[in-house]
């Protein structure tokens, strides 16, 4: 217990060290958190368009060269 | 060519190396955290406080590390317009100004206790805050015109003109007097630290480092993914082939 | 169709150079004006640089070297304190009224915010301690101390 209790303190600089590790920590996880979330609703998104798609057949002037694949990529 | 970059290949790609790169995260962050915070010894000096050495110094090198990779990027884009060089450099902002943030907040929460003061406005210090400016700027400029394209040639100008604080940052401790310390780990010299400190700062680091890569790549790929979203949503509005819309990149009609 | 492929080409290659040459402007200007800005950027002066330019004792500014050996001393009261701080070459008395950093100690980095009195002493009214690049676990420090070995590290820069 006592092991535990000084690991804690950090040798008194307790206040300074585990925030700091803490921000880190939240820094961290907030960066992963947001990117997941935006993938996931992007692929989701993507998902059903392409879905919607096979479910309406191809119009007569839908050029196989001017699918989603072929058109230059842009950031969101 | 590059203008009808598929992302195919890139995308198998990052889908085989995301799970490993995260993978590798975690073992080298939960063994990086278990030697600082408990196995490595105190400073002489500083006392347990020199731990937050092994967050506050691989956030530093993973910020210049990402702005350095985010002008790279840019450099490819303006020069040779690949596409997926545009979304490297924008993917790569937020992690690094969310790194250089918590540079500067885990560098003050050392500095009140060994130097006295949450912050002084020496050399090392403040271009570190105009590192994080650069990234704020950046993120700002590439959302700020109508025009995509547009943002990501102005964000790609300001990430090339900013590389130069990457060498002043590196070079302060030596070039002026700072109350900011030299650095510890050099290539030229041996470093001025032990080992078993050594060793969980490179933990850290590397840790660090591949956490970016997921960052990066997972954002590239949701970044892919809403383009082909609003490619589709624009398909329903095309009408001929030949046509020259999606070209602006180059200005040259479609083969 | 060659004369396309050649066209696009050129303008890689001008491009390329155009990024080139604006990267090495961009760097030449900006070694100008960090030069020309060294004096406002310094952070401290040293011992000698600052006897050097005998600043006006109404000019605020910093001190920075390292506290000399035996010299520090409480004043009556215990309020004040003096010390030495000295870059090796050149001693400066410093006077100061205030908390002293954790790290401040005899043969430590100091940096010393205040003015210069005209008698030479520096009136400090900020003072933050500076360490070097060196971590050590305590118990090399003390066989350092022991083996006499001590001085021999402080000295490497």
């Amino acid at each position: 217990m006592n092991a535990v209790v000084e690991f804690l303190r950090m040798g008194g600089y307790a206040a300074y060290v585990w925030p700091a590790y803490g921000i880190t920590a939240v820094v961290m996880l907030g960066l992963l958190v947001a990117t997941l979330r935006d993938l996931r609703a992007n692929e989701r998104t993507l998902q059903t368009l392409r879905q919607a798609r096979r479910a309406a057949p191809a119009r007569n002037d839908e050029d196989p060269a001017h699918g989603e694949d072929s058109v230059p990529v842009e950031a969101s | 060519m590059h203008r009808f970059a598929n992302p195919k290949r890139f995308l198998d790609l990052s889908r085989r190396i995301v799970p490993w790169l995260a993978g590798a995260t975690i073992v080298l962050l939960a063994a990086g955290l278990v030697w600082g915070l408990g196995v490595a010894p105190p400073d002489y000096q500083q006392g347990d406080s020199a731990r937050i050495m092994y967050v506050h110094v691989p956030a530093a090198w993973i910020g210049m590390f990402g702005y350095t990779f985010m002008a790279v990027a840019s450099a490819v884009f303006l020069v040779w317009k690949h596409p997926l060089a545009d979304l490297a450099a924008r993917a790569a902002a937020p992690a690094g100004a969310g790194f250089t943030f918590v540079c500067l907040v885990t560098g003050s929460l050392w500095g009140k206790p060994m130097w006295g003061a949450w912050w002084v406005w020496d050399a090392r210090l403040t271009s570190m805050l105009i590192l994080l400016f650069l990234y704020l700027g950046y993120m700002a400029l590439i959302n700020a015109f109508d025009d995509v394209n547009r943002g990501s040639k102005a964000g790609a100008v300001l990430a090339l003109v900013g590389i130069v604080n990457i060498p002043v940052i590196k070079f302060s401790v030596e070039w002026w007097n700072t109350l900011h310390q030299s650095a510890s780990v050099s290539r030229m010299a041996a470093p001025a630290m032990p080992l078993g400190m050594l060793a969980p700062l490179l933990l850290m680091a590397v840790g660090f480092t591949t956490f970016f890569g997921v960052i990066v790549l997972l954002r590239m790929r949701s970044d892919i993914a809403a383009a082909k979203i609003r490619t589709l949503q624009l398909g329903q509005a095309r009408t001929a082939p030949g046509d020259t819309r999606g070209t602006e990149n180059t200005g040259e009609a479609a083969p | 169709m060659a004369k396309t492929l050649s066209r696009s080409k050129l303008l890689k290659r001008r491009r390329l150079s155009f990024l080139a040459l604006g990267l090495i402007a961009l760097a030449g200007a900006t070694a100008l004006v960090l030069t020309a800005f060294d004096d406002n950027l310094v952070f401290f002066y040293g011992p000698s640089k600052m006897q050097r330019k005998a600043p006006a004792p109404d000019q605020r500014l910093r001190l920075g070297g390292l506290v000399k050996q035996d010299s520090i001393e409480k004043v009556k009261g215990g309020a004040r304190v003096r010390f030495v701080v000295t870059d090796r070459k050149t001693d400066v008395p410093v006077v100061y009224s205030g908390i002293l950093p954790d790290l401040f100690r005899e043969g430590q980095g100091v940096v010393a915010e205040g003015h210069l009195r005209k008698d030479g002493t520096f009136i400090a009214d900020e003072v933050l301690a500076k360490h070097d690049e060196n971590y050590m676990p305590p118990a090399v420090a003390e066989t350092l101390k022991e083996d006499g070995h001590w001085q021999e590290q402080k000295n490497k820069k």
